[in-house]
């Protein structure tokens, strides 16, 4: 077993309301910035995980994204997997 | 004898008195059930009720469909019992997959608390047999992701087999197609947003909630479903 260190991003779908993103977006010209578009708010989720190997891992991790992480309805989620420097316990 | 509504009860859910009592209030009996608890027996129909089931962490409803009692509510569902999701329980019913789509944050961005109009958009569901298609009721909302989304495919689908079952008459969420209730294909499941229970006497402001929660004991008596 290897340790590895899993950082989901989270996404709302293309077509998905996001009406935080386009609240920030609406803000920022009041603060000079008029250069701004497409702003997306998601969530960021990391976590160390126990797998033989990455792809162990990561094929973990999309899993739990596909059950609870994530609800694929509205949400398209990005995992990335690198070796934790910490050793398993 | 009359018909018995099981109220599941997850941490940080907070209507769950009020269903009760407004059940009762009704003529029906209700009972608590407890979100740890893998059973529904000796219920004749469930509703899950408002709140913040599990601190609505990671999103509302994602913990709790994993809360041993969702499995007997979805084999109780699909065996034809009558189930009603509100508010934070539609949130929880589309999380256990028990209905299409999912609730997004209001599009203004804020919290809503308010008595709004919603048209009944079909009487064939076990929320709405007491009612008239285009009557239009008076039930407090109390939201922040009451938005209601889903692809254009199962928007479609929902509209052709008339299962939008409520829709606002003023959309204050930013919900598609001003939806504010649907049921399943089976038409015994069905979720929304506003508060039955919470207009269920005219000394709360309305009574118009109390017709659903009719229409859902009278669900619950009919026999021929297998109990337990």
């Amino acid at each position: 077993m290897a340790r590895f260190e899993a950082r989901v991003e989270i996404t709302h779908l293309p077509g998905i309301a996001d009406p935080q993103g386009a609240t920030i977006e609406r803000a920022l010209p009041a603060l000079g910035y008029e250069n701004v578009t497409e702003v997306h708010v998601g969530k960021s989720i990391r976590l160390v995980v126990d797998a033989p190997d990455a792809d162990a891992a990561r094929a973990e991790v999309l899993e739990m994204c596909e059950r609870l992480l994530a609800n694929p309805v509205i949400e398209a989620y990005t995992v990335t997997v690198s070796a934790s420097r910490a050793t398993p316990a | 004898m009359s018909a018995t509504v099981g109220v599941v009860q997850f941490p940080g859910t907070n209507c769950e008195l009020d269903v009760q009592r407004a059940v009762r209030s009704l003529g029906g009996d209700a009972e608590l059930l407890w979100h740890a608890d893998a059973t529904v027996d000796g219920v004749d129909a469930v509703v899950v009720p408002g709140g913040f089931a599990h601190g609505d962490y990671l999103r509302t409803g994602a913990i709790a469909r994993f809360s041993p009692v969702m499995d007997a509510v979805a084999a109780f569902a699909a065996d034809g019992g009558p189930v009603v999701g509100i508010c934070n329980g539609f949130q929880v019913l589309t999380e256990a997959g028990l209905l299409p789509g999912a609730l997004q944050k209001n599009a203004g961005l804020k919290f809503l608390c308010m008595t709004v109009s919603v048209r009944i958009e079909t009487t064939d569901s076990v929320l709405t047999s007491s009612c008239r298609v285009g009557e239009e009721l008076s039930i407090p909302i109390n939201h922040f992701e009451g938005n209601y989304v889903c692809d254009t495919a199962t928007l479609d689908r929902l509209v052709t087999e008339d299962r939008v079952v409520f829709r606002y008459v003023d959309n204050p969420n930013g919900s598609l197609d001003d939806i504010a209730g649907i049921c399943n294909e089976t038409r015994n499941v069905v979720g929304l947003m506003p508060h039955p229970e919470r207009a269920s006497d005219t000394m709360l402001g309305s009574a118009d909630g109390a017709m659903l929660l009719r229409s859902l004991l009278a669900a619950a008596e009919l026999p021929g479903r297998m109990v337990g």
